[in-house]
């Protein structure tokens, strides 16, 4: 036993969120058939597969995002850190704030760049004075790699920043919360090339601090910032496991031939 | 030839012309469209505007034109002496007026008028008899002016069917002969349409400044006869159809900004709230029963809430709240006026709102849940701001709506011109006040009268500046946030 433990790998793999069994049904659309993934802490995950499969549905599992669409029904269990996150018990609120979300489309408030990033610790009080949200705002903005762009204008608007600051912004607002998870929904697709390659360098620092679920269209971009990939096909997961492994090594025929391109 | 007959006559010209315009064009093509430049239809489209807009714009100008000369062909017959003391000129038009419609009417039942017109007592009997009524006997002076002016009419409508007739051929003509396989008819109607868009938008400006420019000039004539520096200093309202009255604007616009601020403060919470509640929380079944029920509000007309004002809402105050707390015991009070006036415009501030609220993104408000915000807490600081500058714009439509309005302050609030703070007094408005002295029976020229105007201006100034006011608040929320 001893001997066995010394010979792995020195990251400890823990599973942050495990989900089991999880069906998603829009009205009478079977959207998500059967999942069953486990999403390692301190790593990122990639959802890949064609349009329409069902990886922003399983997405919005995570952070139960889902609640507020009138004809979703979730069932399975999806549990962060062992604790069944769709308890009655608790506050789809509160988990929002422990699991952020960065969405497709760069959505920053009608506020100030400053007051974009101070939006979720002022509403959950995680700061008690000026001085300390001051020092959030900064390192928010430093993680997300904008604050050199912005520290001159904290005061000018977020919806005047390009694409690329804004979906940066976005990142920096979503790490404000200090969330355990940030899920991001195909965050580049709306992004230029220099963009998209300044927001994958900046979800490999994040993989530090954070588990980071990403949703993407590129298998390329899931091949460069992820360490493990899942893929859905028609609403199934069809497979799951070390991202080189499923690029290189694929066991199910339909991912082989989605990576390469013969569905898609 | 009759008005509405030469419409039709010009309209199924114009009718031909389409259909003779596409077969030349398609005879000009030898009979193959891809050899034109655009489809026939627009051939036909040109040739049929050519007939009929210059003709309509000659019978239009024509038409405004004609009242002037036939008016200044009667009164070439009148003289300063055939106008009796005690009355003026315009007074005998209008007889000479209803004197020529009279002799068309007699003429058309085959009395020789010829014979009559020497005979003013023999005409007034025949026309009583033909039942056109007159109060004066007829002169002879108004007697040839009332044949002149038939005379003249005559000869105005014969002049009008030839020349617009003229015109409707010559454009045809024009248009038949400009028709190529290369003529671009399709940019042709373009340019055309574009003119009636602009003559349409032209029309909606002129009319406005046609208000205020008569607006202006009776004011300018009530300021000729009544001191300004009272209009706009003195704080008293006691109009005296005998003269020597007192008309300080002041408790008029005292009361109509009283009145609607508390319409503003009734309307503008219940609104936006339900309005809130509309977008953000309510199913789709409820909003599709509760929204046209709230609009069901604005379709009410104003005198019912009058009404209500008067028999419920005055009496339910006056006994439940004035007179316990010893306010007063008027019934028709501000309060009455301005809670029924603040139900009126709910619908004007929920209903936009709602639209403005829908309107705002859904990825901002998934971006502030995805924070962990709860929804009120989204609506609040995400939703509200953002829609801020078409929530401003709602309520100063209400706004302009609770100040214009008139017969809710008439059965609610009273007619009683005062300057006081107590809501339960009774008060009244601009808008009543120019009805109630422009419904009183006195001379046109009094300052009694030509206040209304003087009061009319000052609102519509008043409404000018609020929405100026809510220009400029939108514009400076714009640039902070966008
Ligand atoms: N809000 C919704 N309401 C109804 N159906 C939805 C909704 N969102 C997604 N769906 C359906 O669920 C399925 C999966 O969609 P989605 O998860 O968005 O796919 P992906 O992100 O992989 O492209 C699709 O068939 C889609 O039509
Ligand atoms: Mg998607």
């Amino acid at each position: 036993m001893k001997d066995l433990r010394l010979e792995r790998d020195v990251r400890t793999e823990t599973n942050k969120i495990e989900a089991r069994g999880v069906q998603v049904y829009y009205g009478t659309n079977h959207a998500l058939k059967d999942v069953d993934v486990d999403i390692l802490d301190k790593t990122v995950t990639a959802f890949i597969g064609p349009s329409g499969c069902g990886k922003s549905t399983f997405l919005r599992c995570l952070n139960r995002m889902n609640d507020t669409v009138a004809s979703a029904k979730v069932q399975g269990k999806i549990t962060l850190e062992g604790e069944d996150i769709y308890d009655p018990r608790v506050d789809p609120v509160q988990l929002r704030a422990k699991i952020g979300m960065v969405f497709q489309k760069p959505n920053p408030f009608p506020k100030s760049i400053y007051d974009n990033v101070a939006y979720g610790p002022k509403i959950h009080g995680l700061t008690r004075n000026k001085a300390e949200l001051d020092e959030v705002v900064e390192s928010c903005l430093r993680k997300a790699a904008l604050w050199n762009e912005v520290k001159d204008r904290l005061t000018a608007p977020g919806t005047g920043l390009s694409g690329g600051q804004q979906q940066r912004l976005c990142i920096a607002r979503a790490i404000a919360t200090s969330p355990e998870v940030l899920l991001m929904d195909e965050p580049c697709s709306a992004l230029d090339p220099i963009a998209t390659a300044q927001v994958e360098e900046l979800i490999d620092e994040l993989r530090s601090q954070f588990s980071v679920v990403i949703v993407t269209h590129s298998m390329q971009q899931a091949a460069r910032v992820s360490q493990k990939t899942a893929f859905f096909h028609l609403g199934h997961l069809v497979e799951y496991g070390e991202t080189g492994t499923i690029f290189t090594n694929p066991k199910d025929p339909r991912t082989e031939s989605y990576i390469t391109g013969r569905i898609g | 030839m009759s008005l509405g007959l030469l419409c039709l006559i010009l309209l199924g010209l114009a009718a031909a012309a389409f259909f003779l315009g596409r077969q030349r064009a398609m005879a000009a093509a030898g009979g193959d469209v891809r050899r034109l430049h655009s489809l026939p239809g627009f051939y036909g489209q040109i040739t049929a505007l050519a007939v009929i807009v210059p003709a309509f714009a000659v019978l239009v100008v024509w038409l405004l034109a004609e009242g002037f000369v036939i008016q200044s062909s009667a009164l070439s017959h009148i003289d300063v002496a055939d106008v009796p003391a005690g009355s003026d000129v315009s007074l005998v038009m209008a007889d000479v007026t209803r004197l020529a419609r009279g002799l068309a009417t007699l003429a058309a039942n085959g009395t020789d008028v010829e014979a009559l017109s020497h005979d003013p007592v023999a005409l007034k009997t025949a026309l009583g008899a033909a039942g056109v009524a007159m109060g004066n006997d007829p002169t002879p002076a108004m007697i040839d002016a009332a044949k002149a002016v038939r005379t003249t009419a005559a000869q105005s409508r014969l002049g009008l069917s030839v020349v617009t007739l003229a015109l409707a051929l010559a454009g045809l003509g024009w248009a038949l002969v400009r028709i190529k396989p290369e003529f671009r008819a399709r940019n042709a109607t373009e340019t055309v349409a574009m003119g009636l868009l602009i003559g349409a938008s032209l029309i909606a400006v002129l009319t406005t400044v046609g208000i205020v420019l008569s607006m202006l000039s009776e004011t300018i004539h009530f300021f000729g006869i009544y001191p300004a520096t009272k209009f706009f200093l003195s704080a008293t309202w006691t109009p005296r159809f005998g003269g020597g009255s007192d008309l300080g604007i002041w408790p008029l616009v005292w009361g109509t900004v009283y009145v609607s601020v508390i319409a503003l403060i009734v309307a503008v919470p219940i609104g936006l709230l339900s309005a809130i509640y509309l977008s953000e929380y309510a199913s789709r079944r409820v909003r599709g029963i509760v929204k046209p029920l709230i609009e069901i509000l604005a379709g009410i007309p104003t005198i019912v809430y009058g009404l209500f004002a008067l028999i419920t809402v005055g009496p339910l105050l006056r006994d439940w709240i004035a007179v316990p707390m010893g306010f007063g015991n008027s019934s028709s009070s501000v309060m009455t006026a301005g809670l029924v006036m603040g139900i009126m415009v709910i619908p004007f501030v929920s209903s936009l709102s709602d639209d403005i609220i829908n309107a705002v993104p859904q990825s901002l408000r998934d971006g502030s849940l995805g924070l962990g915000a709860t929804p009120s807490e989204t609506i609040r600081k995400v939703v509200l701001p953002a829609a801020l500058p078409g929530i401003v714009g709602a309520v100063l439509l209400a706004a302009s709506r609770a100040i214009g309005e008139t017969m809710i302050v008439v059965l609610g609030a009273g007619a009683a011109a005062r300057l006081s703070l107590n809501p339960f007094d009774a008060m009244t408005t601009v808008t009543v006040k120019i009805v109630s002295q422009l419904t009183g029976d006195t001379e046109f020229n009094s300052p009694e009268t030509l206040v209304a105007f003087a009061l009319g201006l000052t609102l519509f100034t008043l409404t000018l500046g609020l929405n100026i006011l809510a220009l400029v608040i939108v514009r400076k929320y714009r640039e902070q946030y966008e």
